[in-house]
């Protein structure tokens, strides 16, 4: 009896031995040696594996600044320039300071103002649809709607809004990475410089049809009418093919080219509100109608059309009496 | 039994309405607006400046390199603007407009050629000008007809294959072309056959067209080396792989061409384009479009000048119907559903075709029931459920290995999914990367 226990014992306690000392020798003939360093630098970055660095992933990002000796072209936008002066400090390496940018999309063509012309059948993604053709609309440059940028974005820093039907970028949480701007095959996102109140002037529109052509389609498309170039005085807006672009470089944020654009397809976003003279006319027109609506329903109840035609008479007096203002 | 090909295929409805309505004349449309980007390849180059007046046939854009081709004016007139023009891709590209002179006479004249069997040019001639006369494959590829002939010296070349199989449903350009010029084509059968030094040539008909069979039965009987193949009816018979396997039972190779089997094939369209260049130097400037659908009016298979809008077709069958839906460049299975009525007709339109309401639905996609109808259906051997699944997952070099570009696009997978699923969209996306991941590897 206390043999068989005995056996069993050594039996069993002589290959754990064993087993302990082969495992030993492999674990010290097969060694990888990994500088801890990488490890390190791993522990610093975000963990978002977003590839917005080039990189497939955090840890491989973390190995190639490790392993490259000239680090200042590489840069983890969603770290930004806190994460990367902490790697710079861990690794002894110069890294270069990059302005925070965050994504801007250039489109305003909501269903009210680029009505649909056509109807799309197939699958609702915004790779397939440009692949068919221009897109529902009559503007074959503007966005698709199919929320290809929203389904890649791995910050929820996307939306889709469906009453416009465009992507809406949240920036608070857009971390820059760059995934919307490669999904989207209009090259309708644009990364943009992000300063500290976020105030960005830009082109909302990427049409670079003739003017007419542009209008028609989209009431809101750059038509190319050169007015915002010719009142910016520091030479940050240039004309391409019809089509306005706004140099953030030069752009003193002045807001001079907002104000002229006769489309309304500059977008000036976070600025406090400033209170233009179309809003005050337009005002006059609503205060104007109001009275005679009060007085209508004062005398009688009369019918809807007369009042229309009265409004209609009102606005045509008011126009001729302001005749610049087009609202 | 009939020949056909032994993989997959199927039978849709043949809605041929139009079989039985001779091509007529279209009127001459006031404006033509003719694209440069008519074929595969490189764009034509535009020779012709703003208010320059034009003939009829004169090149009014040049051949951009070698796979690409001539283009033609189709009227008499005056290039009014060069501007961009949404075409049959669904984008907008170069368009050169020409206003029709309506004072000159040549536009009206309604030329009727005799029949010339003589031929008089010799085998290099035949080529190069089949190269100016801006000759493409009038099937619906719009490949140029002159690449497919410049055979490299030592290829082993036996068989000319004649395409007039017209396996989409609705069309009948190609049939009524077949009955009506019958003879040209043969002589213009001829003409390629001497231009390849071939000796055989078979002309392949699918069944439902006896009439045009027992026609060029009757005048082959003349005629030696050529031969022809009545074959059993079958929807994507009309794909040069399965044409060829049909007629000659040889397997073309994966990503090869039909020539790497010793066989050249051509569409009876093209054949009629090639008759009249060289027999009677008449450049491609027109073609028959079948001009379809259930609830037209009238119908009809029509001659219409390259670069007319389709809203003149459209005015020309009695306008469109009520509860029209979709309008389709090409048949209901390979067509592409075209943005505006302005979009002009080019080199490759085969047909126009008016789909109602409830016809065009597509239906709501489901999941994938793993029936296996796919599979069993795609003619060149494909699983098309994987291959959806692949490029939709962003697996392209697995759907690489997958053989995904030798899809010939016949949507014979999407046609028979019980769950409506978007089988060839999908595809033909997963293909449009692949290849471009290709040529940027090379």
């Amino acid at each position: 009896m206390t043999d068989s226990v005995l056996y069993s014992v050594l039996l069993l306690t002589s290959l754990g031995v064993i087993a302990a000392v082969v495992l030993y020798i492999v674990s010290k003939k097969f060694y990888v040696y990994e500088n801890p360093l990488i490890a390190e630098v791993d522990e610093i970055l975000p963990g978002a594996n977003c590839a917005g660095c080039g990189s497939p992933g955090c840890k491989s990002f973390a190995e190639k600044l490790v392993n490259t000796e000239d680090i200042s072209d590489l840069f983890c936008p969603v770290g930004g320039n806190d994460v990367m002066k902490q790697v710079a400090a861990l690794l002894g390496k110069e890294v270069a300071e990059k302005a925070p940018t965050v994504a801007v999309v250039r489109c305003q063509g909501a269903c009210d103002v680029r009505p649909k012309t056509t109807e799309y059948q197939g699958p609702r993604t915004c790779a397939i649809s440009a692949m068919v053709y221009s897109g529902e609309t009559d503007c074959q440059y503007g966005c698709l709607g199919d929320g290809d940028c929203v389904a890649v974005c791995d910050f929820d820093a996307m939306y889709m809004d469906e009453k416009t039907g465009l992507p809406v970028i949240d920036t608070d949480k857009c971390t820059s990475c760059g995934a919307c701007v490669k999904a989207c095959p209009r090259d309708i996102i644009e990364m943009r410089p992000k300063n500290k109140r976020d105030l960005k002037v830009f082109v909302g529109c990427l049409n670079e049809d003739k003017g007419g052509i542009a209008k028609k389609s989209c009431e809101v498309a750059c038509i190319g009418c050169s007015k915002c170039e010719d009142v910016c005085t520091k030479g940050a807006i240039t004309m391409h093919n019809n089509l306005a672009y706004i140099d953030a470089d030069l752009c003193t944020l002045c807001r001079k080219c907002v104000d002229v654009c006769p489309t309304h397809s500059i977008i000036a976003t976070n600025f406090p509100q400033k209170k233009p003279k179309k809003v005050v006319v337009k005002k006059i027109i609503e205060k104007a109608v109001e009275k005679v609506e009060a007085e209508k329903v004062k005398a009688e109840k009369t019918e809807v059309e007369k009042v229309a035609v009265v409004k209609k008479e009102i606005v045509a007096k008011v126009k001729l009496e302001n005749p610049k203002t087009d609202a | 039994m009939l020949k056909t090909f032994p993989k997959g295929g199927i039978h849709p409805p043949e809605n041929k309405i139009t079989s039985s309505i001779g091509i007529k004349r279209m009127t001459v449309p006031k404006v033509v607006n003719v694209p440069i980007a008519q074929h595969i390849g490189i764009p034509a180059e535009i020779v012709v400046d703003r208010k320059d007046k034009v003939e009829i046939g004169q090149i009014i854009a040049k051949s951009g390199g070698f796979v690409s081709s001539n283009i033609h004016s189709p009227v008499a007139g005056t290039v009014t603007k060069i501007d961009q023009i949404i075409d049959t891709s669904g984008y907008k590209k170069q368009c050169i407009v020409i206003r029709t002179d309506a004072k000159n006479e040549a536009n009206f004249e309604e030329v009727t050629y005799p029949l010339l069997k003589e031929i008089k040019l010799e085998p290099k001639e035949i080529i190069q000008r089949i190269s100016d006369f801006g000759i493409v494959g009038l099937g619906g590829a719009t490949f140029p007809s002159q690449v497919k002939l410049n055979v490299k010296e030592g290829t082993k070349l036996d068989c000319l294959i004649i395409n007039g199989v017209e396996c989409e449903p609705y069309l009948t350009a190609d049939h009524r072309l077949m009955l009506e010029k019958a003879e040209e084509i043969v002589v213009g059968i001829k003409i390629l056959m001497k231009a390849l030094h071939l000796k055989k040539a078979v002309i392949g008909i699918e069944n439902n067209k006896k009439d045009a069979i027992s026609i060029f039965k009757n005048i082959i009987k003349k005629e030696d080396g050529i031969q022809v193949a009545a074959l059993q009816v079958k929807y994507p018979q009309g794909g040069e792989k399965q044409l060829v396997k049909a007629i000659l039972g040889r397997e073309v190779p994966k990503n090869g061409l039909p020539l790497d089997v010793g066989v050249i094939v051509h569409n009876v369209g093209t054949i009629f384009a090639i008759y009249e260049a060289i027999q009677h130097t008449k450049p491609l400037t027109e073609r028959v479009v079948t001009v379809t659908g259930k609830h037209l009016e009238t119908p009809s298979n029509f001659w219409v000048k390259i670069g007319t809008p389709i809203k003149d077709l459209i005015a020309e069958v009695g306008g469109l119907p009520e509860g029209t839906r979709k309008l389709v460049n090409g048949g209901p299975m390979m067509g592409k559903a075209i943005k505006n009525t302005d979009v002009p007709v080019t080199k490759g339109t085969s047909g126009i075709l008016v789909i109602s309401e409830d016809e065009a639905s597509r239906g709501k996609s489901e999941n994938c029931i793993r029936c296996g109808e796919c599979v069993s259906v795609c003619p060149m051997g494909l699983e098309p459920h994987l291959l959806m699944n692949l490029s939709e997952k962003g697996m392209y070099e697995k759907a690489s290995n997958e053989d995904i570009m030798t899809c010939i696009e016949c949507g014979s997978c999407s046609y028979v999914c019980p769950s409506n699923r978007p089988l060839l969209d999908y595809i033909r996306f997963g293909k449009n990367i692949v290849k471009k991941l290709q040529t940027s590897k090379n």
